[in-house]
């Protein structure tokens, strides 16, 4: 349920960079531990981007896997469930390596062509 | 037309978070430190707040009350005498499912800050989008009801995984229930090792003296820089 606020911080953030231009794709860099369904996030993207310069955009999500590293024993693993001990040493001064991305990457906008080049 | 690309790379919720560092400079310039409370509906975090909010010595509390619609349980704690704020999700906002720094900060004037050493903010009932969202607290406090089961950590770990402290609440039910309280707290430390946990029964009153001695001790915390 997330997916609908996540799609307006989304909005948000490509209206701000994209200067008016009409956009047509948004790269979205998402970590495993965000718990973001794909489909989902599409679904409210879609519909959070009508009347901005997304409207009719693209999403295109690339999964980041989560991988932990334990600060006490440096231990670095990939957690594939909710499990963030350190499965060599026990210790739980884990942080996370990767997974907690959340970020647009870039985007694809239309420029309108200089008069005189066409 | 020719299409360009972009390159951007920033947290989509940046945004968000620099309304709420904004935020926490307010905060911190009044000396009011600011606990943010989260749970499902119904896991008990009104009357969790009903319980101590008279009862901190020395410490003057208010209550910001986040709810979609109503104001049902900014009622119940205003007959405390203690100052509540009530913010709606509902009107203006699209009916939120949780607050956001944005929402906090247009409640921030209707909030007597100078009165107050200790706000607590009851965010709306959702185990999901709140911990997404931070406001420009100082702490935040997630309620697990025993009612709700042991496997709720593994489930939502992204909000057990925000919190440093999970409550666990009800358990003066748990004479009636199926439920395994070492398994819940099991898998609350698998989600997030040694995360602080307090086990009581806002009904009973057992264990609340815990939560109180918490919040005095987040009311007695240094100021610290305003999150960058």
């Amino acid at each position: 349920m997330h997916e609908l606020s996540l799609s307006s911080a989304i909005v948000n953030t490509v209206v701000k960079h994209a200067a008016d231009r009409p956009v047509t794709v948004v790269y979205l860099r998402v970590g495993a531990l965000r718990q973001v369904v794909p489909d989902t996030l599409d679904f409210y993207f879609e519909f959070v981007a009508r009347g901005t310069v997304c409207e009719g955009a693209r999403l295109e999500q690339e999964l980041i896997a989560a991988r932990l590293r334990c600060e006490e024993c440096d231990h670095e693993w990939a957690i594939e469930i909710p499990a963030f001990r350190c499965p060599s040493c026990a210790g739980s001064d884990v942080t996370v390596a990767s997974g907690n991305e959340f970020e647009v990457e870039s985007i694809e906008v239309e420029e309108a062509q200089c008069i005189g080049q066409r | 037309m020719h299409r360009t690309k972009v390159r951007i790379v920033e947290d989509a919720l940046d945004a968000n978070n620099t309304i709420a560092s904004a935020n926490r400079a307010d905060f911190d310039r009044a000396g009011v430190k600011v606990v943010n409370f989260m749970s499902a509906p119904g896991a008990g975090k009104t009357t969790l707040l009903e319980r101590v909010v008279t009862d901190l010595p020395g410490v003057r509390v208010g209550v910001l009350e986040g709810d979609v619609e109503g104001s049902m349980d900014a009622d119940r704690l205003a007959s405390l005498h203690v100052p509540v704020t009530q913010l709606n999700t509902s009107a203006g906002f699209g009916g939120e499912c949780h607050l956001d720094a944005n929402m906090v900060r247009s409640a921030i004037p209707a909030l007597p800050l100078e009165e107050i050493d200790l706000l607590l903010v009851e965010n709306v009932g959702n185990l999901v989008c709140p911990a997404e969202f931070k406001i420009g607290e100082d702490a935040r406090v997630m309620v697990t009801a025993v009612t709700e089961g042991e496997d709720k950590p593994l489930k939502y770990p992204l909000m057990f995984r925000a919190c440093e402290l999970v409550i666990v609440n009800k358990i003066d039910l748990l004479p009636h229930l199926d439920f395994d309280l070492e398994k819940l707290l099991y898998n609350i430390d698998a989600v997030h090792p040694d995360v602080e946990t307090i086990v009581l029964s806002a009904r009973s009153g057992q264990g609340i003296d815990a939560w109180r001695d918490w919040l005095a001790r987040i009311a007695a915390r240094a100021p610290e820089e305003a999150m960058a």
